[in-house]
């Protein structure tokens, strides 16, 4: 019999200990709503800023959503995922304050100008890499790097990619989350994931020595 | 047996597990022989691992408080 995922198994028990917290806040017990939102609160946060680029805007939906949650929370349907379904509210909220704004007027000028014919794209080349140290998420440098890299991306292509390479959605919660079809997320992801790579590599193109601890296990390769 | 331009077309849904078995086993046979697809792969899933953990953005200073704070009042827990 072929070992099961670790990642697969993880995922599986935190569902089910989510549904307990759920069925336990439904019963009345609503302080632990801050318990079951604890895992995402960076994310929802990340998930609106890719929208609305205002970190008070951000904030402000973040607290929204929450709220919508809470209220809704009976309605989630036996089975289906409450991260999906939480990040569907966000980034709903979220463009619903950016039509408020009137941003997205600006923002569709700047998408096109952005936009590049896939066949036209060639990635650069970088020097080989090695393991990337645990350090590199607490240094500032990375940490601007990353979010510069973030912010040159097209507004379409940033939200599918804190979606599916930051929150760890599906394809299929994703596209759910943006009203876009499985194909259309791939190909954007496809696009950003290339992107960022763009904007990232040469910053890690020196030789790494140290292994990456804490996320071995957590992604597919 | 893919070309580099085929791998870098399937790039992603290659680092998704994404393809068929078949496929897999091209791209595959293709990377032990293309030092530069070969990088291309490494440097896209090493960006992917950096990106891949959330603590690696900014959040606002105070921004989980300030959220619990609300949520507590709103919410009269």
């Amino acid at each position: 019999m072929a070992a099961r995922n670790p990642v697969t198994a993880l995922n599986e028990a935190a569902g089910r200990d989510e549904a307990v917290l759920i069925k336990c806040i439904c019963d009345g017990q609503k302080e632990l709503f801050l318990d079951l939102i604890r895992p995402y609160e960076r994310g929802i946060y990340l998930a609106a800023f890719s929208i609305l680029h205002n970190q008070a805007d951000a904030e402000e939906v973040a607290q929204e959503a929450l709220l919508k949650a809470f209220a809704h929370l009976s309605e989630l349907r036996s089975g289906e995922k409450f991260k999906g379904w939480l990040f569907l509210i966000v980034m709903n909220e979220a463009r619903m304050r950016r039509r408020k704004n009137h941003q997205h007027l600006f923002e569709s000028l700047d998408d096109e100008a952005n936009e590049t014919e896939e066949g036209m794209f060639m990635p650069r080349q970088f020097s080989d890499w090695r393991d990337v140290p645990s350090e590199a998420f607490e240094k500032k440098e990375i940490r601007i790097a990353v979010q510069k890299a973030l912010d040159s991306l097209p507004p379409k292509y940033r939200q599918i990619f804190i979606l599916r390479d930051v929150q760890h959605l599906s394809v299929a919660e994703a596209a759910k989350a943006l009203g876009l079809s499985t194909p259309a997320v791939k190909t954007q992801l496809h696009r950003a994931r290339l992107q960022i790579r763009e904007q990232l590599a040469p910053l890690f193109g020196k030789r790494w020595s140290e292994r990456l601890p804490f996320l071995k296990g957590r992604n597919p390769w | 047996m893919v070309t580099c331009a085929q791998l870098l077309k399937e790039l992603s849904n290659y680092i998704d597990e994404d393809v068929d078995p078949k496929l897999r086993a091209e791209i595959e046979e293709h990377l032990r022989g293309c030092h530069r697809c070969s990088v291309l792969v490494d440097s896209t899933r090493k960006t992917l691992c950096i990106v891949g953990d959330d603590r690696v953005f900014e959040v606002p200073a105070g921004y989980s408080d300030r959220l619990h704070q609300f949520l507590t009042n709103r919410l009269g827990i």
